[in-house]
C-alpha cells in the first residue's frame, strides 16, 4: 500500500478456525478490499495444533488453510488484495509450504509470501515462573506442557507489509495487532502515537469476531430480530488517516450492521474498558463514540490508550488428563423425577466404584445445566441426564459413558438416546514474559 | 418487568472470568438501571454460579455496562466440566433478571 492513501478498506473472512468460507468468498469478490484478514485461532487452537504437529511435521496449521487458501487467493491475487492470517497456527513454515504449492498448482504468479515465526517459547519457560490464572508456579505443569506461545504484537507484520508480502501467515499474534498492522502500515503511523494505535485496535477488536460485529450472535426474536443470518455477511470496515472508521458489510448480504450489534461487540471479552492490554497498546474503549451514519454502516471513533506494558502474554498449553461424558435422556410426565432418579444412581454406583464427587458433575439439560440452582426453576416436558467426570484415568472417563448407558436396563423407565464421549482434557494457563526475550523471525517465498 | 425488556447483553470470557455487558435500547433507561444493577445485585443474581468479586464499569454514551464476574466459570473453560464451559448463556439469564418497574 503507498502512504499517499487516504483510506484503506479491511475485511475479517473468519473469526474462528472452523468459519463459513462463503461468505469470505463474498466478501473478498464485492468487498474491494486493500486487505483480507483470517483470525483463526481461539485459546486453545494453537496447543491442540501442536499435538497434531506432533504426530505429523507436516500439519500444525489451520485446518482450513487449504479450503480458504483456494477459494480466495485467486480473487484477491487478481484484485491486489493482500492476506493476513493466523492460520500458521502451530506451524507457519509448513502453513508456508502449503500455500506455496496451492499457488503454483493454481498458476498464480508473482505472489509473496512470509510467514512469521518466533511466537512459540515453550524453551524459555521455567519452574520458577508464576502462572497469571492459579498463582502457582510452572513446575506444578511442567512435564505435562504441550507447547507455549507469546502473543505477538504488530511488529513482525509491518516488516512483512513494508518487504511487499501478499500473503503474511503467523502463528500466535493478538488478534486485533492482526488489524492494526496494516493501518500503521498504510498511513505511516507513529509506534508510540498510542491514541491511533488505542483506535486501530478498536478497529481490530471489533471485526476479529467476523459474523459477531454484522448480526451474528445477536438475533433474539421479538426483541431483536435480524434478516438473512442464513446468509450472514462478513464485516469490513473503511479506516481514514485519523483512525476514524466505518463498519459495513457486502451491499445484499444477510445480517446487519447497527450500534446495538456493534456495542454488543465493542464489549465482548474486555474486563476494564479503559485497560484492553495489547503487545502495541494499553488501549482505552471507555469513550468510544458509535455513530449510526447508514443501513448496515456504523463509524467508531474515540478508541485512545496508554503505553504497553513491555511484558508479553504467553499461554501454556498442558494436559490435563481426560474429561468422559455421558447422557441419556427421559421425556413426558415426570421426566424430572426419572432424571432425578437416574442421576442419584449414578451418584452411588460411581462413588462407590472410587470416583471423588468433586471430580464428577450432573445436570438435567433443560433443567439445571447452564444456571444449576439459579435456574427458575419450571417443570420441562424433556429433560436429558449430563453426567461428567475429570480424571487422569482414560478407564474412569470410559466407564462413566458405560453406567450411563446401563441405565437403559437398569435404571428409570423410558430412557433413550444414549450417547458418550472421552476427550482429552488440553488446559491452558498463561505467564508474562519480557517483549524483548521474543525474537520473531520472518521466512520469505515468491512464486 | 424484566431486564430483557430494557436492555440487551453478550458475554465473554477468558479463563475462569465471565464479563457480561447490558445495552439499553433507550438511553433514557440508563440512569435508573444504574440505580437496580449494583455489582451486589448481580452478584446475588448468579448465586451459585459466581463465586468471586463482581465488578462493574460504566459506558454512558453507549448506554452500556460491563460486569465482570470472577470465578465465574467452573475453575476456567480448559477445566470446567459444565456444559456451557464458556459460560455463553450466561447473559440469557441476566436478561431474566425481574425489575422492579
Amino acid at each position: 500500500m503507498s502512504t499517499s492513501k487516504t483510506s484503506i478498506r479491511i475485511g475479517c473472512g473468519a473469526g474462528y478456525s472452523g468459519d463459513r468460507v462463503d461468505a469470505a468468498v463474498e466478501l473478498a469478490t464485492y468487498g474491494k478490499l486493500d486487505y483480507l484478514v483470517f483470525e483463526c485461532l481461539a485459546e486453545r487452537t494453537i496447543a491442540l495444533a501442536q499435538q497434531r504437529r506432533a504426530l505429523d511435521p507436516e500439519q500444525g496449521y489451520d485446518p482450513l488453510l487449504e479450503e480458504r487458501i483456494r477459494a480466495c487467493l485467486p480473487i484477491c491475487a487478481r484484485q491486489g488484495t493482500k492476506i493476513i492470517t493466523n492460520m500458521g497456527a502451530a506451524n507457519p513454515l509448513a502453513a508456508l509450504a502449503k500455500v506455496k504449492a496451492i499457488i503454483n498448482e493454481l498458476g498464480l504468479k508473482d505472489l509473496k509470501l512470509v510467514a512469521i515465526t518466533g511466537d512459540e517459547v515453550t524453551g524459555l519457560i521455567t519452574g520458577d515462573q508464576i502462572l497469571i490464572e492459579s498463582q502457582q508456579g510452572v513446575s506444578l505443569i511442567q512435564d505435562r506442557i504441550i507447547a507455549a506461545n507469546a502473543y505477538l504484537g504488530i511488529q513482525p507484520i509491518l516488516t512483512a507489509l513494508a518487504a511487499g508480502a501478499d500473503v503474511i501467515l503467523t502463528g500466535r499474534v493478538a488478534d486485533p495487532a492482526l488489524f492494526l498492522a496494516p493501518v500503521v502500515h498504510a498511513f505511516g503511523w507513529p509506534l508510540d502515537d498510542y491514541r491511533l494505535l488505542g483506535q486501530g485496535t478498536v478497529l481490530g477488536h471489533l471485526l476479529e469476531c467476523a459474523g459477531q460485529v454484522t448480526g451474528g450472535y445477536y438475533a433474539d426474536p421479538g426483541y431483536k430480530d435480524v434478516t438473512g443470518l442464513e446468509s450472514l455477511g462478513f464485516p469490513l470496515a473503511e479506516v481514514q488517516a485519523d483512525g476514524s472508521f466505518e463498519i459495513s458489510k457486502v451491499e445484499g448480504s444477510g445480517g446487519e450492521v447497527s450500534i446495538g450489534t456493534c456495542t454488543e461487540q465493542l464489549l465482548y471479552e474486555i474486563h476494564d474498558p479503559t485497560r484492553y492490554y495489547t503487545p502495541d497498546v494499553i488501549a482505552d474503549f471507555s469513550q468510544v463514540v458509535l455513530t449510526q451514519t447508514g443501513k448496515d454502516r456504523v463509524t467508531a471513533r474515540g478508541g485512545g490508550g496508554i503505553a504497553p506494558t513491555g511484558m508479553l502474554k504467553v499461554s501454556i498449553g498442558y494436559r490435563e488428563g481426560f474429561l468422559g461424558e455421558g447422557q441419556i435422556s427421559y421425556g413426558g410426565q415426570n421426566a424430572v423425577a426419572r432424571g432425578k432418579l437416574a442421576i442419584e444412581i449414578l451418584q452411588k454406583r460411581l462413588t462407590r466404584s472410587g470416583i471423588p464427587a468433586s471430580d464428577m458433575r450432573f445436570d438435567l439439560i433443560g433443567l439445571n445445566a447452564l444456571y444449576g440452582e439459579a435456574a427458575s426453576g419450571h417443570e420441562p416436558g424433556e429433560v436429558r441426564v449430563r453426567a461428567t467426570v475429570r480424571t487422569n484415568r482414560r478407564e474412569t472417563a470410559i466407564q462413566i459413558g458405560r453406567e450411563v448407558e446401563a441405565l437403559y436396563t437398569n435404571g428409570p423407565a423410558g430412557g433413550g438416546g444414549a450417547y458418550s464421549a472421552v476427550k482429552e482434557i488440553v488446559a491452558i494457563q498463561s505467564v508474562l514474559m519480557s517483549a524483548d526475550r521474543i525474537k520473531p523471525e520472518l521466512h520469505v517465498e515468491k512464486t | 418487568m424484566r431486564l430483557r425488556d430494557l436492555a440487551h447483553s453478550r458475554t465473554g470470557d477468558k479463563g475462569n472470568i465471565s464479563n457480561i455487558s447490558v445495552i439499553v435500547y433507550r438511553k433514557e433507561d440508563y440512569a435508573r438501571l444504574e440505580s437496580i444493577l449494583t455489582p451486589e445485585r448481580i452478584r446475588q443474581h448468579f448465586a451459585g454460579i459466581t463465586h468471586g468479586e463482581v465488578l462493574r464499569f460504566e459506558l454512558p454514551q453507549l448506554g452500556a455496562f460491563n460486569f465482570v464476574l470472577y470465578e465465574a466459570l467452573g475453575g476456567g473453560v480448559t477445566r470446567s466440566l459444565a456444559l456451557d464451559a464458556h459460560g455463553k448463556t450466561l447473559s440469557s439469564h441476566l436478561l431474566d433478571l425481574e425489575l422492579p418497574f
